[in-house]
């Protein structure tokens, strides 16, 4: 019921902003996603009492003679990362009050159906019905970019989008096979149990060639080199709010894909070729940061160093130990938490000084010390600094990767030092030094803006002091799945 | 004789169109050319209402005339699709009818090339697949010849007759071949002759069958044989070219696939290669022409090819999902393209004929009903969840899978991203760039409407396919 709730509220909400009037539309849309956290909360409180609570299951005939279903359900991962989604989207909203959009119906309809389809993909417990929540999120947010973006944006938010619909058409083609190799009394399936069961049962070979066509669609929307190449331009071409959606949630769409639809259906091919994806992920870390470091641009800074940060939680779930996969959860988190903080940061730096050019910024603290302040802190938790959400994220990867191979995490470890290079270096060229003419009557954070970061920098201490309700979310889920790869790989 | 009249009654479907069309004929003589618009909607509406109490909840065949037809479940769902969609055509053409001259005669034309899409679906012996494509081709030549003091269009109406004749050639070759190994016409015996001949069929039935592949490909524009569509298509007025993109494309399939499910099933193997090679072909050629179109009519006409190229997967990939899968497409495909032409027929008529996709520029702020119902039909067509274009590939795609065609099915999955390419340079054209002009775009209410109620069923289609796959 409550997970109903959870995907048809959105939808619901977007549909209900056609009512609205004027410059209420942003109210309206801020209370309406305001609501969807509130369930959220009910959700979780309801998987903490019983987990398998019938309120967090929803089932519909769709297709039945097909196989296809409307199969929905919350289990830990899946109430740790609509979580996710419930929490972001408030402060985007929230985020875009100081701004005024060109019809600002439609774009807060957009991001209210983009909703919607996020929290679809993170509780469908059917394939087909995760691939289309997953193409319809693709949707929203390619008419935000286009509608809403900068310079250019027509070819760049087109190279995006056809990016990402190849991979997603092969992971279509993947689940498709997959879904002809099931059997159960009634036909194919695409119920997740019965493609696991039908997955776990396939060749070596047929697992491997799964294994690789659903890593492609999830390598690209994270994204992972060599699949990267659409994102940079995207993040600094897209609408503030899009970027958010953007690197905040729709992401972790593909870190999730991994946890849920390849770990579990092909753990021999995860076995077996992991080593390829561990190897991507890394070389993603590697290269996201020493890029990260030669920028010039602060928000493309930020899309570089989200390389990075998602390559190291690749790496981590891929690992399939319980700490690494523990640790890439929580960091979906935390990452989601900073990178859209560190987004309104320099979206705040970018509508003051109308650039977001590390080198022609500078002493912003001495004109702005509240405003500095704040930012720190979220650089702080971006870096990972112990008692931040980041070290605890970042640390269970690590150590997971460690598990995985010794040198793979040396490597990969090296993130946590070179963020802490381009991070450190870029807010002190921003904030310290010198003013400059940009800088000069740089105005001091509003009350509204406060509103907006005082809460991330909470959750940000908050969960890096005290992370055990997020780890008491992923464990069950996460354990069992460990502990089933494991049985199978004795065998 | 009386039998046959007896049974001439009992055919219901064929007898309300036959009658439309004498009757279309008779308005001009006996003067109620403004009752005919209304009356052919009813005509056709009662068909799809005859279709729908023939509709048994098993499949039975049932012959008429001396088993020439079988009105069988496939035969039935075809109609539907078919009458359905001209319904909608009808509503989208009626300017067409009212405007120009010679009414009468174009609602004849087109009542009888109905009968021929009707006698094309239904067929049980291939006397009666020449004789439905005949009777469909006939009117079309003519009406896509039909604005007479156009060059354009009396050159593709030369081109598309001389093709199609070439086409009709070949076809009849290849049914005498057949005949003359298999010593008949009707489709269930040729089916039991393959069955009988464990594999050893004479090369004449190869080569028959070859020149009826060939002759229908020319009909549903499958690569190599799709060079007349583009010219034809864009030469014809917009209402013939999007008749000829839907309705009789629907009733090409239809034809196609009854072809080669029906007699051919067991023979398949003898030309799967061939197809093979046509249905990738179709699918490149068709893809990564329309990349390169700077008219909109043009470019749909090679996005229709394409499409073709799809549907001729499932004839390849044969199987009882195959039909469904055609049939489901059939229905998807056509009502994204009318909604398209329709838009298209707007913006054309509102700037003096120019469809170029410049003249799609800013039509979200002139009229955001055309644009909106434009991207959804373009979504549709580019094959994007949860409308129908995307269940439609996704049928096809299973069926070929299950066939073991995975290299094909790499082949459409590229056609499909090159498809998003040209389908989006027009909802960018729409979305993105400032107006050429300022010239209102007149839209009247009932196209409004029109346009409202496709877009929806497009929607409605996707959510629930199984209305339409549970059919067959």
């Amino acid at each position: 019921m409550i997970v109903g709730f959870l995907i048809f509220w959105p939808l619901l909400a977007a549909f209900l902003l056609l009512l609205v009037k004027g410059e209420q539309v942003k109210k309206a849309a801020f209370a309406f996603s305001l609501l969807e956290l509130l369930v959220t909360g009910m959700a979780w409180y309801h998987y903490h009492q019983n987990p398998a609570t019938d309120l967090l299951k929803m089932y519909g005939a769709w297709m039945p003679s097909l196989g296809i279903n409307f199969d929905v359900a919350m289990d830990g991962i899946g109430v740790l990362l609509v979580f996710l989604t419930t929490l972001l989207v408030p402060f985007i909203i929230l985020s875009s009050f100081g701004k005024s959009y060109k019809t600002p119906r439609a774009f807060y309809m957009l991001i209210l159906l983009m909703q919607m389809a996020l929290v679809g993909v993170f509780v469908a417990m059917d394939g087909f019905l995760f691939y289309i929540f997953w193409e319809l999120a693709l949707i929203p947010i390619y008419f935000i970019c286009l509608l809403w973006g900068g310079e250019g944006r027509a070819r760049i938010t087109f190279k995006f989008f056809i990016y990402t619909l190849f991979g997603s058409l092969f992971m279509l083609a993947a689940l498709i096979y997959l879904y002809l190799h099931t059997s159960t009394p009634t036909g194919h399936s695409f119920h997740i149990d019965a493609l696991t069961a039908a997955g776990s049962g396939m060749s070596a070979q047929a697992q491997a060639v799964f294994f690789f066509c659903m890593f492609l669609a999830f390598a690209i929307k994270m994204p992972i080199f060599p699949f990267h190449t659409w994102q940079p331009d995207t993040y600094v071409n897209a609408p503030a709010q899009g970027t958010m959606l953007l690197s905040g949630i729709m992401l972790k769409m593909g870190t999730f894909g991994l946890i849920r639809w390849i770990l579990p259906i092909v753990p021999q091919a995860v076995h077996d070729w992991g080593f390829v994806a561990v190897s991507l992920s890394v070389i993603s870390i590697l290269y996201g940061s020493v890029l990260a470091i030669t920028q010039k641009d602060f928000k493309r800074l930020i899309a570089y160093s989200s390389i990075a940060h998602v390559g190291l939680i690749a790496a981590g779930i891929i690992a399939f130990n319980v700490q690494g996969i523990e640790g890439g959860l929580v960091q979906m988190i935390s990452h989601g938490i900073n990178v859209v903080g560190l987004f309104i940061i320099c979206d705040m730096i970018t509508s003051r000084t109308g650039t977001s050019d590390i080198s022609s910024l500078g002493g912003i603290r001495q004109v702005a010390p509240g405003f500095a302040l704040i930012a720190l802190l979220i650089v702080l938790g971006s870096v990972a600094l112990p008692l931040t959400n980041g070290f605890v994220g970042e640390f269970l990867l690590i150590n997971g990767l460690f598990q995985y191979k010794a040198a793979a995490a040396a490597l990969g470890g090296l993130t946590i030092i070179l963020g802490a290079v381009y991070m450190l270096r870029s807010y002190q060229k921003i904030m310290l030094g010198e003013k400059s003419a940009l800088t000069l009557n740089f105005p001091e954070i509003t009350f509204q803006e406060k509103m907006v970061l005082i809460p991330l920098v909470i959750l940000i201490f908050f969960f890096g002091i005290y992370p055990k309700p997020l780890l008491q979310l992923a464990e069950p889920a996460v354990t069992a799945l460990v502990h089933k790869y494991n049985m199978g790989l004795m065998k | 004789m009386r039998e046959l009249i007896h049974q001439a009654f009992q055919l219901k479907e064929l007898l309300i169109l036959i009658g439309l069309g004498v009757l279309a004929l008779l308005a001009e003589i006996f003067n109620f050319k403004k009752l005919l618009f209304p009356l052919v909607l009813t005509g056709l509406a009662a068909v799809i209402a005859v279709c729908v109490i023939d509709w048994t909840p098993q499949d039975t065949n049932r012959y008429f005339y001396t088993q020439m037809l079988n009105v069988n479940h496939y035969a039935l769902g075809f109609t539907i699709v078919i009458m359905l969609v001209s319904i909608f055509w009808f509503l989208m053409s009626e300017k067409y009818f009212t405007d120009e001259t010679n009414i009468t005669d174009h609602f004849a034309l087109i009542l009888f090339a109905l009968v021929g899409a009707f006698l094309m679906v239904s067929y049980s012996n291939m006397t009666m697949l020449f004789l439905g494509i005949e009777t469909l081709s006939i009117p079309l030549y003519v009406l896509v010849g039909s604005k007479k003091n156009d060059l354009a269009s009396n050159e593709s109406a030369f081109k598309y007759f001389l093709m199609g004749s070439f086409a009709s050639g070949f076809l009849l070759f290849g049914i005498a071949l057949i005949y003359g190994v298999t010593g008949s016409f009707d489709l269930s015996q040729i089916a039991a002759f393959v069955a009988k001949s464990n594999g050893s069929l004479p090369p004449l039935f190869f080569v028959g069958g070859l020149l009826m592949l060939v002759g229908m490909s020319f009909k549903v524009s499958a690569a190599p044989f799709h060079f007349w569509a583009p010219d034809v298509y864009q030469g014809a007025p917009t209402v013939i070219t999007a008749f000829m993109a839907t309705v009789v494309k629907t009733a090409a399939f239809g034809a196609f696939f009854r072809l080669f499910w029906v007699a051919f099933n067991g023979a398949a193997a003898e030309w799967s290669h061939i197809m093979w090679v046509m249905a990738a072909a179709t699918l490149l050629i068709g893809n990564i022409t329309a990349v390169f179109q700077q008219h909109v009519k043009r470019l749909l006409a090679y996005s229709s090819i394409a499409h073709a190229g799809f549907m001729f997967m499932a004839i390849l990939a044969m199987s009882k999902t195959a039909a469904s899968a055609v049939l489901y497409y059939s229905v998807a495909y056509s009502l994204s393209s009318l909604c398209a032409f329709l838009v298209l027929y707007m913006v054309m008529q509102s700037r003096a004929g120019d469809d170029s996709i410049d003249s799609f520029n800013g039509l979200v702020k002139k009229k955001p009903l055309l644009a909106g119902s434009m991207t959804i039909a373009l979504l549709s067509l580019s094959g994007i969840p949860p409308l129908a274009g995307f269940f439609a590939k996704y049928f096809i795609f299973v069926t070929a899978l299950s066939q073991g065609f995975y290299w094909l099915v790499g082949i459409a999955i590229l056609g499909s991203l090159i498809g998003v390419y040209y389908y989006f340079k027009i909802i960018i054209a729409m979305f993105f760039k400032a107006p050429q002009d300022e010239s209102p775009i007149n839209v009247p209410a009932d196209q409004r409407a029109l346009l409202v109620v496709l877009s929806l069923l497009i929607l409605i289609l996707g959510i629930l396919p199984e209305m339409v796959i549970r059919l067959l």
